[in-house]
């Protein structure tokens, strides 16, 4: 079945007829073309399709299209400004070398962005956290980490600090 | 995609006459994080897809102020309830569950609910929550029934639920004053693994902060439905709690378990791992119990 919905896509009001089956990811990369969210796994296991939705990282190959209706969405193409400047995380992954190959970056990229929104501050361990459902094949992971926390206020004002664990950061082990 | 009609019912009342009208070919659907990977994988066919999400209720943990009772939504995202403040203050062994379930990405979308209905022997979100006596409110075409959460459970991928049925929440009674809990995932990796091992405690002090009045331990993959070790349970009863008596209690939950070996570990390993976990999970519950009656929190 098809259906009317609207949203918001990267800042850009926009109405369209969707299939009920559509997932987000096929909407963004197939009938909107934008193809800097990528398709990994289409499990939801390799977090390489993360997009934002109301704010919140989601997987958008385990959304369902019809569910973006009257919400905001933005992908990696949403991130620079419309002059080309890229956003301060995009420089900070080009500066720390937190790009190989590039497939899981659009995917770190956005979850950092959804992770520092929320909490500006982030620590090491935040971070972590907020990027163990990204997966990267070619190991980067050391200099993905040292890109997101390169742009947090945490490591601005606290350089080389071992964030004190608190019992929300405790494993239980 | 194989091609479906989604359906977004507002009440409960609407879902279920959706149902009813659609029977075999429909499915139930909330965050969709596993609907979706087995229609993908050809695992479920339906026509429809009628979804709870935007069914009208409580999209966060709250507490009922008069009975003390905690009411955890079925259609709660697992984030709502790890960052819900009175989770983590009074609840740590939910928190400590929901924290390690999957990724940011999946736990913004999941529902505990759905991880419920799921009924797999490893579901984080289950162990608390049977720790914490949960019961499971149910609605259906003949109106509400409510179940022990540890009843709903009756075998790997089958929960309690006739045709049409919606698990709709999860109450916990209200907690024993001087309570402390704790929860730990046992697997090889924190991320986006299914644990080998679940093992949840739950320990109510008497005043003397020592003697246990109440105790709870609750396991997961160490049978085919998550399981309460009522041996260890009823073994720490009446007794000074301390690493020696959680040890006993451990040794006796590995006892009652019904592990087995399987792709994630082998059976006498976890059974070691019961002991050992049951009595560090035991020392984390009564430190948190002690600390809340320090600062005067208490468990209201």
């Amino acid at each position: 079945m098809s259906r009317e919905i609207a949203f918001v896509f990267n800042g850009n009001k926009m109405n369209m007829a969707i299939e009920d089956h559509w997932t987000l990811l096929h909407l963004i990369r197939e009938e909107l073309g934008y193809t800097g969210t990528k398709e990994g796994c289409g499990s939801g296991e390799c977090g390489a399709c993360t997009v934002i939705v109301d704010g919140n990282a989601v997987n958008s190959c385990l959304y369902l299209a019809a569910e973006i209706d009257g919400k905001e969405l933005m992908t990696i193409e949403g991130l620079a400004s419309p002059d080309g400047t890229l956003h301060p995380i995009q420089k900070a992954f080009v500066e720390n070398g937190g790009i190989q190959c590039g497939f899981c970056s659009p995917g770190m990229i956005i979850s950092a962005k959804a992770l520092l929104d929320e909490n500006p501050n982030a620590n090491e361990e935040e971070i972590k956290e907020a990027i163990a459902g990204n997966l990267c094949r070619c190991t980067g992971y050391v200099q993905i980490v040292d890109s997101i926390k390169s742009v947090s206020g945490h490591e601005a004002q606290e350089p080389h600090v071992v964030a004190f664990r608190s019992e929300e950061g405790d494993r239980g082990d | 995609m194989r091609k479906f009609t989604y359906l977004v019912p507002k009440t409960l009342d609407e879902a279920i006459s959706l149902y009813q009208s659609y029977g075999e070919r429909a499915k139930y659907i909330a965050g969709g994080t596993d609907v979706l990977v087995k229609i993908k994988e050809g695992k479920l066919a339906p026509d429809y897809l009628i979804s709870l999400k935007h069914i009208i209720s409580q999209d966060r943990p709250f507490l009922n102020h008069e009975t003390g009772e905690l009411y955890v939504g079925a259609f709660v995202t697992h984030r709502m309830i790890e960052t819900s403040p009175l989770v983590q203050a009074h609840y740590p062994i939910l928190y400590d569950a929901v924290k390690n379930i999957g990724s940011v990405q999946i736990r913004n979308v999941a529902t505990i609910g759905g991880n419920l209905v799921n009924a797999v022997p490893s579901a984080d979100g289950a162990i608390p929550l049977i720790t914490l006596d949960g019961k499971a409110n149910i609605y259906g075409a003949k109106g509400q029934r409510s179940v022990d959460l540890l009843r709903f459970f009756l075998g790997p991928g089958q929960c309690d639920l006739e045709r049409g049925e919606i698990l709709t929440e999860v109450v916990v009674p209200r907690l024993l004053p001087r309570t402390g809990s704790a929860y730990i995932k046992h697997g090889r990796r924190e991320a986006m693994e299914l644990p080998m091992l679940g093992v949840g405690v739950l320990l109510s002090l008497e005043a003397d902060m020592e003697t246990c009045a109440k105790a709870g331990i609750s396991l997961g993959v160490a049978a085919p439905t998550p399981i309460r070790a009522l041996q260890a349970e009823k073994h720490l009863v009446g007794k000074t709690i301390n690493e020696e008596t959680l040890a006993e209690a451990g040794k006796i939950a590995g006892e009652e378990s019904k592990v087995r070996d399987s792709i994630r570990g082998v059976a006498w390993y976890r059974r070691e791992m019961v002991a050992v976990l049951v009595t560090r999970m035991g020392m984390k519950a009564l430190e948190r119990a002690s600390r809340n009656a320090e600062v005067g929190m208490g468990n209201k």
